[in-house]
């Protein structure tokens, strides 16, 4: 029982972080099919941010809040993996629609320049650039519509832009100037220590599960309730879902859907920062953090199908639940006594690397009964 | 319109042929070693490129996971040349056996010994991989990024698979080519090379024309009937399944040749070679070349792979900048590839914008079929 509780809880925690990580990816990729390579990435930003976050809550001036930076960071990242994502979107993306392997290539691109953008340049002027980014883009469609409505109205913007550039710059220097850490350019990997209170282990029925994976359980779950809140009692999100269904149709029924796709796609790059806080919490972070989780993350979206989120939830923690089942050798101890050349099999797959080969050939030998996943979109075009 | 076309491209396959015979003579006697056996690794790339082509210019199918191929036709010139140099070692078997404990061959390297099973594996094997792998996937019309995805996944599947296993074929160490000996010769010695380079150049030239024949004729044409509408060439009888699953293996056979020249020209296959990086990257040297254009991805790869070594010697940093630029360009500005561009109405279009050229009276109707033609 005491295995079994323990397996069960190792096997969410891997799949909350696979979920988490994929939900945004589910999502833009339900909706535009478009696939993100830099998805990874966007979670790396989100976790450089949880790293910024931590060194600037040890000011002096926010010293007393420190412990409450997780949450703070949360947030934040959410809104810089967000913005980039939008940017992503207005620039490359929007061009691409329709041609999701050029998209394919074109992310891999974005990604390549990001990973090589947090080795070259501080990260406190990195933090400038996500600030002067933020106001450039938002500053505008703040301004009455007064404003928004009168010739002159590409002057505000311009002149927002370089309100925002300023602001930037100063943001930038003011960080690089008062935390040192942050002033230089470095490849190495960075850690995120955890806030004492998330130290140390719980105890729940006689097995202590850390808190760390508890937190990203949490975190996990509280990002699953507000997507599928925002997705269905939302306006916004009703208009995601008519988008995803027929995209003709909605256009012609006056949602504007240039609008919907920024949306989307923001929504869902926030989502990947967030999984980057997460991902923050279980090791050290590095340029390359998103790529490990990338390809899983792809996995669940296959298996899941397309367009429905309790696909992509079953679909993470399935994987989960077997990766650990798997690579932890555990079906062993739950039933020791089994026949020779079985365990020994058990045992040649019981590494994290060889799991791996295991879930896709149990992905691959899945497809083959149900190719579009567990849940797909039902319809009766010949293809999309 | 079309007759200029033609034309034009005589010139350009006339000058090319020039270019190359003066290149492959003139290469072993200009080069230092180092910067020849540079060639002679790139060289062997664009094999793997012209497999790309195949599947994703002509076909449509983007694989991200040909570095498995790659690397498996890799594994077999090395495991043939680690066994036959092994006469030296204890138990007659290859040395990094003995750090693991290892006393006896594993079953798999023992048909390694036979030169001649080795020049079939290297080829065949990556291809009947790669025929397993699309028959699996194509069978279930997983089409697309599907598609892509699937066979990334497989790429990662592989890789660890080949990094975990020491005791099988020294993990991630990979297998060491430069110091066995190959017909009583050091594989990694200068004279080798140098022979290394003259196979790799010939059969660049042999696999070019054998994927013009695959592309040429009927089954050219289906293949690019698929890439271009699946559902119409199903609907008029033909069953892509087949196609793709041949060409796809097709293009893993051509990797397989490809990673088996890479392997003895660089000394060593290991499981980097299944990493996903090198694998897209494959994709931009066909896609910045030109797909559809089998010289584009012969000369993408090359120049690619050379301008790499150049950049990252000057500077390492930049390089990674660059090659993301490259994707994000050649996908929004440049969708056709640079020798696609020639062959298009690229040059003319540009110095008409610059205007430098008067813009030619054309029928409208010329002007579409045009068009389509470019498509």
């Amino acid at each position: 029982m005491e295995l079994l509780l323990d397996s069960l809880f190792n096997g969410v925690a891997i799949g909350s972080v696979l979920l988490v990580a994929a939900l945004g990816l589910a999502i833009v990729f339900g909706l535009m099919g478009v696939i993100n390579l830099a998805h990874g990435e966007l979670m790396m930003l989100g976790a450089y941010t949880t790293y910024v976050t931590q060194l600037i809550f040890k000011l002096p001036i926010l010293k007393p809040f420190y412990n409450s930076y997780i949450i703070v960071s949360i947030f934040l990242a959410f809104i810089v993996s967000g913005v980039v994502g939008i940017l992503l979107e207005k620039t490359i993306i929007r061009k691409l629609y329709g041609s999701p392997l050029e998209t394919l290539l074109a992310t891999w691109g974005v990604s390549l320049i990001l990973q090589q953008f947090v080795r070259s340049v501080p990260l406190a002027y990195g933090t400038g650039l996500i600030i002067s980014l933020l106001i450039g883009l938002f500053l505008p469609t703040s301004f009455p519509s007064k404003i928004k409505e009168s010739i002159n109205f590409k002057y505000f913007k311009f002149s927002s832009w370089i309100f925002a550039a300023l602001t930037g710059v100063l943001t930038g220097s003011v960080i690089s100037s008062s935390v040192s850490k942050l002033s230089r350019a470095s490849a190495r990997n960075v850690d995120v220590t955890a806030p004492s209170w998330m130290r140390g282990q719980v105890e729940i029925i006689g097995t202590a599960f850390p808190k760390t994976r508890l937190m990203i359980i949490v975190i996990t779950l509280i990002s699953v309730i507000a997507i599928t809140l925002f997705l269905n009692q939302s306006a916004w999100g009703m208009r995601i879902r008519a988008v995803t269904q027929n995209r003709q149709m909605s256009d012609c029924l006056g949602i504007s859907t240039e609008k919907v796709d920024i949306i989307t796609f923001g929504i869902g790059s926030g989502l990947a920062g967030v999984a980057g806080v997460a991902v923050s919490l279980l090791g050290s972070v590095g340029p390359n953090v998103g790529g490990n989780y990338i390809v899983g993350c792809f996995m669940v979206v296959v298996l899941g199908g397309v367009g429905n989120l309790l696909g992509t939830v079953l679909a993470s923690f399935g994987i989960g639940i077997m990766t650990d089942l798997i690579g932890a050798g555990r079906l062993l101890s739950i039933w020791p006594d089994m026949p020779l050349p079985l365990s020994n099999t058990i045992n040649f797959f019981a590494t994290t690397s060889m799991a791996r080969v295991m879930i896709f050939a149990l992905i691959v030998i899945f497809l083959q009964f149900k190719p579009t996943g567990l849940f797909p979109q039902k319809g009766r075009m010949v293809e999309n | 319109m079309s007759l200029s076309k033609i034309k034009f491209d005589k010139k350009i396959v006339l000058s090319f042929w020039i270019i190359l015979i003066a290149l492959i003579i003139a290469a072993p006697t200009i080069l230092p070693v180092f910067r020849l056996n540079l060639l002679g690794r790139y060289l062997s790339l664009s094999i793997v490129a012209l497999g790309v082509d195949l599947i994703w210019g002509y076909t449509g199918l983007l694989s991200l996971g040909q570095g498995i191929f790659f690397a498996l036709g890799g594994y077999c010139a090395a495991m043939y040349l680690q066994i036959t140099s092994s006469s030296e070692f204890p138990n007659n078997i290859p040395e990094f056996f003995a750090l693991y404990g290892v006393e006896k061959l594993p079953f798999f390297w023992e048909p390694f010994r036979s030169p001649v099973f080795t020049f079939f594996a290297i080829w065949i094997i990556p291809a009947v991989v790669a025929g397993l792998i699309g028959f699996l996937v194509f069978r279930n019309r997983i089409k697309g990024v599907y598609f892509s995805i699937l066979t990334q996944a497989s790429l990662l599947v592989f890789f660890n698979f080949f990094n975990g296993q020491q005791k099988l074929i020294n993990g991630t160490n990979g297998l060491k080519t430069d110091v066995t000996q190959l017909f009583g010769q050091m594989v990694g010695s200068e004279s080798m090379q140098r022979i290394f380079f003259w196979v790799t150049a010939i059969l660049v030239i042999a696999a070019w024309f054998f994927a013009k024949w695959v592309v040429k004729g009927r089954f050219g044409n289906i293949l690019i009937g698929i890439r271009d509408d699946e559902p119409r060439v199903r609907f008029t009888g033909y069953n892509p399944v087949i196609f793709k699953t041949i060409i796809f293996s097709i293009a893993g056979g051509l990797a397989g040749i490809s990673g088996a020249l890479y392997t003895v020209q660089s000394g060593i296959v290991s499981p980097q070679f299944m990493t996903v990086p090198f694998s897209i990257e494959m994709v931009i040297w066909v896609a910045v070349g030109g797909r559809g254009t089998l010289l584009g991805a012969i000369l993408g790869a090359v120049f690619i792979n050379y301008a790499k070594s150049l950049v990252s010697e000057a500077l390492p940093a930049s390089w990674m900048f660059i090659q993301g630029g490259l994707f994000i360009l050649v996908v929004t500005a440049l969708p056709e590839g640079v020798l696609g561009w020639i062959q298009g109405n690229g040059p003319r279009n540009l110095l008409q914008r610059l205007g430098l050229k008067r813009k030619i009276e054309t029928y409208p109707s010329l002007e579409v079929e045009n068009k389509e033609g470019n498509k």
